[in-house]
Formats: structure tokens, C-alpha cells, sequence
């Protein structure tokens, strides 16, 4: 893989940059494959990557239907996070903090990892409880969460209302938590895994699976039949439609997560603050705007765009705890379509198609997850069995029992 | 959001409905015969139909009455509202 180095940058910008190098082909699908996977997003292509990386399997294809990075990766608040209650879902998330921290060098990409600690705000006594009792275990989990007091809260996010409707009594910190760019992670590992000899193949639609004996044997894309040893589904909201065809069901229904940006203003949020009680969770980015989300609509669609009761939910919570932002305006908003489990927590799974696996329910936080959910998808796809930190999430649970009921306990309701 | 026309009362604002998932699961008629992989199904699985999806909903800050739609979920069109007392409609209504 080439190395950018400062050398780079000045024969290129001197060129008025216009010979950078494409940073990854355009190939024409071979008739086969070892591994195919569908869903060219950041879970994708991060399984794509680490499946020639860490597992030699190079003879990989990525069909997404539509440009890569189009769907969820470009369409999240990129809050990064491990601050989950229960075990599995705290060593999976963590893992995937690892990842992050090295992830710009090993990837040769600045994927502008910033971990400028997420703020979880609590607003009663039951909040107070609650948030203490998680903020142990996950300490136990040995994942960093520290107590703030509402006076310590004053000094650190010195525009925040604490004596709003709900006041704010005291906050969860965890302070390896926080942002990355959306887009960079996508073309970073593209590029990786491009380098890698992974063809990346855009505008190629999956219509069905061919399937011979309960074995899948390859899929129908818009662009002809690809055969394939072993397909692995990353495809988020759009994995239930590639279940049907593949003539199974999977737990999980698809809801509409809006967000939002405004116009960008001089610093004055350095955390990522997030509200259970009143709804909300926003960041400044680093050009200075104000990236928001709040509720995903209350009901089944795959309309990529979110109803105008949630905008203003989540403007008025915003005005509650900052009410001197209130004449600030915002530029875009757009809609994502979340894939949610009745647990909230992913399925990382065989199916009951043969050398079929599914990667999803990732729901309404899978941004934070990419580098570890490809790590542990490369290492069920080449193996065929899951990797460790995966075992607890396959979609058996949802039959046996064990959830991993992270409904509640995900810091803000989803 | 959705304008819904509740089949009990009138045209009102999604806001006033809540919504209650998939209809037509019934509920097993022997629960204590169901294996786990039936519970889970019954449970969890669901058809998360991209098109026309039949699903229960309630107006919960108006009558208070349950009723039934018939949705394109790609498009937010309602195809279809009926009681529960009535025949569901075909996939295609509207």
C-alpha cells in the first residue's frame, strides 16, 4: 500500500493536486470469488480488509448497490463509545476502541480520530443510580467510565444549562470516548483493502442467492451471477430483504435514525454530550458545526428520511440544555435506516443457509463498532466458526434466551 | 411523519398513534407444546417486509381504539386501514 509522506503532498500540491493517484480501482467482477461480500460500507469493507489482512484471504469481492459509503457510515453522528453495561457488549465495543486508537496509522489514512471523552448526563435521582451501578460495572469490565459532579460539569461544558427543566444532578465520563470522520473511515479502508488485491464493485445490486442444497454458492447481482465459497451480509437495514431472498427471517425491524448539522460556529463543545432523560447526543465537529441526533420514528420503514416530529423533539432538547444556541441555524438533515434487534445489540451469525453469514442489527450505534465488527466478520467468514468476542452474538440467542440486553443500558434509549 | 385516518374516528396526526409492530401474529394456542426455536419465532422474527406491511397501531391520545394498516414502508404510503374486526386486505389495496 502506498505511504503518504510529506514529500507527497508537495509534489502533489505543487501539481495543484491533480495527480493524486486513484485511491482504489474500478474492476469488473470475476466470475468467482473465495469470499463475496455484500454491503460496501464501513462494516463491509473493514471485514473486507482484515480478511486479506489478518487472514490471507485476498480473492475478495465488496458489491454495494449503491457508492460506497453511501448508507449508514455517511449517514451517523460518528460517536465513538465502549460504555456498555453488559460483558459481551463492553469487550466487543472496547476491542473496537483498540482498533481506533491505531486505526489512522494502520490504515495509512487519518480517519480524524478524536477522543475528546463522551459526557452521559443524568437528570434524576434514578439517572444518579443508574448511572453509577453501570458506571461500576463497566469500570469492572476495565473500560475507563469516571463520576462527574454537576460542579465539575459547570467548569467543563461552561454553555450548558444544568438547571433545565430536568437539572442535570451529575454525568458519566468516559474519556477514550469520542468522534471520527465518517467518510475517512470508508475510503480508508477501501483503500487498504483495495491494496490488499479486494475488488471493490459499486453499483452492483444483489438480487437473490443461488443456493444448491442448503449450500449458497454464489449471489444474482445486477451485473450477473458471482460465485462465491463463503458471503457474508453487511448490509445493516437491507440485511432482512437479503434474508428473504435467501429464504430466512431475521430479529430485528428497520426505523429511520434522523440527524442533523447547523451552520458552523467558534469552538465551545469539546465533549460529546449525550442525554438519556431528555434525548439527545451532540458534538461540535472539527469545522465547527454542531452534529445532533435524537429518536429514530416509532414504526417500520425504509423511507431514508425521518418525520418532522423528531426534528423538533430533538431541537428542544437541544434548547433545554443549551438555550443560547437558539438562533442557530441548521444546514442539512437526512435520515438513516437502522436495522434494531429486540436486545439493541448486533448479530454477528451463521444462518440457516450453509457458508452464509450475517453481519447486523447493529441499530442505531453501529458507526463505533466498524473496525471490530469487520475483525471479528473476517474471522467468521474464514473460518466458518465465530470469533470469541462474536460467540455471544449469533442469532441462536434470540431462541435460547440469552440476550444482551443493551435496550436500556446503551446510554441513550434507541 | 403520517397523516392517519383512524377507522374508529377521523384524520388525525401520527403523534396521537402509537405504533404495536406486525399484525396478524397470533399467539400460540398451546403455549406450554411451543419448543424454544417456536417462542423465539413467535417472539422476535419478524417479516420487516420492504413494501406493503400489515401492522397494528393505536390511537393512543385520541379514542383509544386499536386498528390495522396496510403500509408501503419504502414509501410511507397507507394503502389500506381496517378494523380488526375486519378481513385483511390484499397486498396490493389502495
Amino acid at each position: 500500500m502506498h505511504k503518504h509522506s510529506v514529500l507527497d503532498l508537495l509534489r502533489h500540491g505543487l501539481a495543484h493536486n491533480r495527480t493524486w493517484p486513484r485511491m482504489w480501482r474500478t474492476p469488473e467482477p470475476k466470475p468467482e470469488y473465495d469470499a463475496v461480500i455484500v454491503g460496501g460500507g464501513g462494516h463491509g469493507l473493514a471485514t473486507a480488509y482484515y480478511l486479506a489482512k489478518e487472514h490471507g484471504i485476498r480473492n475478495v469481492a465488496v458489491l454495494e448497490k449503491g457508492w460506497l459509503g453511501g448508507g449508514n457510515t455517511a449517514r451517523n453522528t460518528t460517536i465513538i463509545r465502549s460504555n456498555y453495561l453488559q460483558d459481551s457488549s463492553a469487550a466487543l465495543y472496547d476491542f473496537s476502541i483498540r482498533l481506533w486508537e491505531g486505526l489512522s496509522a494502520e490504515l495509512g489514512f487519518n480517519v480524524m480520530f478524536s477522543q475528546r471523552g463522551v459526557i452521559h448526563l443524568a437528570h434524576s435521582i434514578h439517572d444518579l443510580q443508574e448511572i453509577q451501578r453501570r458506571g461500576n460495572a463497566i469500570h469492572l469490565n476495565g473500560v475507563d467510565s469516571e463520576f462527574l459532579d454537576p460542579a465539575r460539569i459547570r467548569r467543563m461544558l461552561p454553555l450548558m444549562n444544568l438547571d433545565c427543566r430536568f437539572p442535570v444532578l451529575g454525568a458519566l465520563h468516559q474519556r477514550r470516548g469520542g468522534v471520527a470522520r465518517h467518510d475517512a473511515v470508508a475510503w480508508g479502508f477501501a483503500r487498504a483493502a483495495d491494496a490488499h488485491g479486494v475488488d471493490i464493485i459499486q453499483r452492483c445490486e444483489v438480487l437473490g442467492f443461488r443456493i444448491r442444497g442448503g449450500t449458497v454458492t454464489g449471489v444474482e447481482t445486477t451485473r450477473g451471477f458471482i460465485g462465491a465459497r463463503v458471503v457474508g451480509c453487511a448490509a445493516a437495514a437491507a440485511s432482512g430483504v437479503l434474508a428473504n431472498m435467501a429464504g430466512f427471517r431475521l430479529p430485528l425491524e428497520t426505523s429511520p435514525l434522523q440527524a442533523f448539522v447547523s451552520e458552523p460556529v467558534r469552538p465551545f463543545l469539546h465533549h460529546v454530550v449525550m442525554s438519556n432523560a431528555i434525548h439527545l447526543y451532540v458534538s461540535q465537529s472539527s469545522k465547527g458545526e454542531l452534529v445532533m441526533g435524537a429518536g429514530s420514528d416509532p414504526y417500520v420503514s425504509y423511507a431514508q428520511r425521518g418525520s418532522f416530529d423528531q426534528v423538533e423533539l430533538a431541537v428542544r432538547a437541544l434548547l433545554e440544555l443549551f438555550p443560547s444556541l437558539s438562533r442557530l441555524r441548521f444546514m442539512r438533515q437526512w435520515a438513516g435506516n437502522c436495522d434494531i434487534t429486540a436486545d439493541r445489540s448486533p448479530i454477528i451469525s451463521s444462518t440457516p443457509v450453509r457458508n452464509l453469514f450475517v453481519n447486523c442489527g447493529w441499530g442505531t450505534g453501529g458507526f463505533k463498532a466498524t473496525p471490530a465488527s469487520g475483525f471479528v466478520f473476517a474471522h467468521c467468514l474464514a473460518h466458518g466458526t465465530p470469533h470469541p468476542l462474536a460467540e455471544p452474538f449469533g442469532m441462536d440467542r434470540f431462541h435460547s434466551g440469552a440476550l444482551i440486553d443493551e435496550g436500556a443500558a446503551a446510554t441513550v434509549a434507541h | 411523519m403520517l397523516l392517519i385516518r383512524c377507522p374508529w374516528c377521523s384524520e388525525r396526526e401520527q403523534t396521537e398513534f402509537s405504533y404495536h409492530g406486525e399484525a396478524h401474529i397470533a399467539r400460540p394456542a398451546t403455549p406450554m407444546d411451543q419448543t424454544d426455536e417456536q417462542w423465539g419465532d413467535y417472539l422476535f422474527f419478524r417479516s420487516n417486509t420492504r413494501g406493503p406491511h400489515r401492522e397494528r397501531w393505536l390511537h393512543a391520545a385520541g379514542c383509544r381504539r386499536w386498528f390495522n394498516l396496510l403500509r408501503d414502508t419504502a414509501t410511507g404510503q397507507i394503502l389500506a386501514v381496517y378494523r380488526p374486526d375486519e378481513p385483511a386486505p390484499a397486498a396490493t389495496a389502495g
